[in-house]
């Protein structure tokens, strides 16, 4: 599968390094390196959600009683969870991590996902909601770790986008 | 039934319970009953909190948590039911208050009221303990019985279209958010403090650890 195991092992990692220890998630494609190393971790709860607004709840749950969570899921799982976004996350001021492969950009051969990918970065600056783009493997640990920070001390969600360069392996 | 007397019978079993409610009727009457730093109530964000409450029982297991839920809530977060029934926590307590309308927002019927059942539809997801009941006193014995248990249950109240006279809280939302994290930093297990970094490093027994001193220290 062309979906990059070395760089979700390297993601992985650092959401382990960032203490987190829950992970809520919807498969997609480029998440599903990401979802069967949480499955086989003995020390992280994964929970498979039916839609991905669940997740922005049980992440809300687990900060709540004192754990670090992250949600992962595709941009389209993002554009469903935005009232929960709103009207748990960000009414609430709840630290959230959100993992998000961005479909639909630059490279993207689906023609279903590239309607999604037209508005990700517009809805993530609406709900003014910091994000930044995970691109470079050698950059990963430290965007997870500051992403987790800022979400801790501003007691509100944010963002990083899972970018094709580095979910995706190429033969070029 | 009405709901407010089953949330009366049952107040005192909530004691000690991390209690996630949804918003309206259901969080005012609990509230007129008595507010306790363990109930959060879910203002807003419709179907998350039985979400909000499997994020809790999976992140403290040693914790019984309760989410008071409704017919218009549950009917948003259908497939929530399946997440619920996937991990089970046996330390989870889904009670739905079924009054098959949006009481809070004029009384428009809901698909309850239209033959929908809830209990069969939690079964269907899954949780084979759903069950439904229209008397106080099946209910609460069942709640009773749910909280002693290691296993989730849900249980589905069907109660009268009436709420409280008014829904006024002297409590702000994040003034509740804040109270009740807190609330869940106490072990339920002794009243120590939690802290998730070191907890699972807890030493299983008492007794200190101290290195024997140095022996040019000795005495």
């Amino acid at each position: 599968m062309p979906v990059s195991q070395v760089n979700s092992k390297i993601i992985y990692g650092a959401l382990k390094a960032a203490d987190v220890r829950l992970v809520s998630a919807l498969p997609e494609t480029w998440l599903v390196h990401l979802i069967r190393m949480a499955h086989d971790d003995p020390d992280m709860t994964l929970v498979r959600l039916a839609k991905e607004e669940e997740g922005i709840g049980v992440s809300t749950g687990a900060h709540f009683a004192g754990l670090r969570s992250a949600l992962l899921m595709q941009n389209h799982g993002f554009l469903q969870s935005i009232n929960g976004l709103v009207s748990c996350a960000l009414l609430y001021k709840i630290p959230l991590l959100m993992l998000i492969s961005d479909r639909g950009h630059l490279g993207e051969p689906d023609p279903w996902q590239t309607e999604g990918g037209r508005y990700t970065r517009h809805l993530l600056d609406a709900l003014r909601i910091v994000y930044s783009e995970l691109s470079d493997a050698e950059r990963v640990e430290h965007g997870i770790a500051q992403a987790m920070t800022l979400a801790q001390s501003s007691l509100s969600p944010v963002a990083l986008l899972l970018t094709r360069d580095l979910m995706w392996e190429t033969d070029s | 039934m009405k709901r407010i007397e089953c949330l009366d019978a049952i107040y005192d079993d909530l004691k000690d319970c991390a209690v996630v409610t949804i918003m309206g009727a259901v969080a005012a009457e609990l509230y007129s009953l008595g507010h306790r730093a363990n109930f959060f109530y879910l203002e807003h964000a419709m179907g998350l909190a039985s979400s909000i409450g499997l994020g809790v029982a999976l992140s403290q297991p040693e914790r019984r948590v309760v989410v008071i839920d409704g017919d218009g809530s549950v009917l948003m977060n259908l497939g929530g039911l399946t997440t619920l029934a996937r991990y089970a926590p046996g330390n989870l307590t889904h009670l739905i208050f079924d009054n098959e309308s949006l009481l809070s927002v004029g009384g428009f019927p809901t698909a309850t009221a239209t033959g929908s059942n809830l209990a069969a539809m939690a079964r269907g997801a899954g949780i084979g303990t759903a069950t439904m009941f229209d008397d106080v006193d099946g209910f609460v014995a069942a709640t009773r019985a749910a909280l002693g248990s290691d296993e989730l249950h849900c249980l589905v109240a069907k109660v009268e279209a009436v709420g409280p006279a008014a829904f006024h809280m002297d409590l702000e939302l994040l003034e509740n958010r804040f109270e009740f994290a807190r609330a869940l930093r106490v072990d339920p297990r002794d009243g120590a403090t939690l802290d998730h970094r070191t907890r699972d490093a807890k030493p299983m027994t008492d007794e200190p650890t101290l290195e024997p001193p140095d022996e040019e220290d000795a005495p």
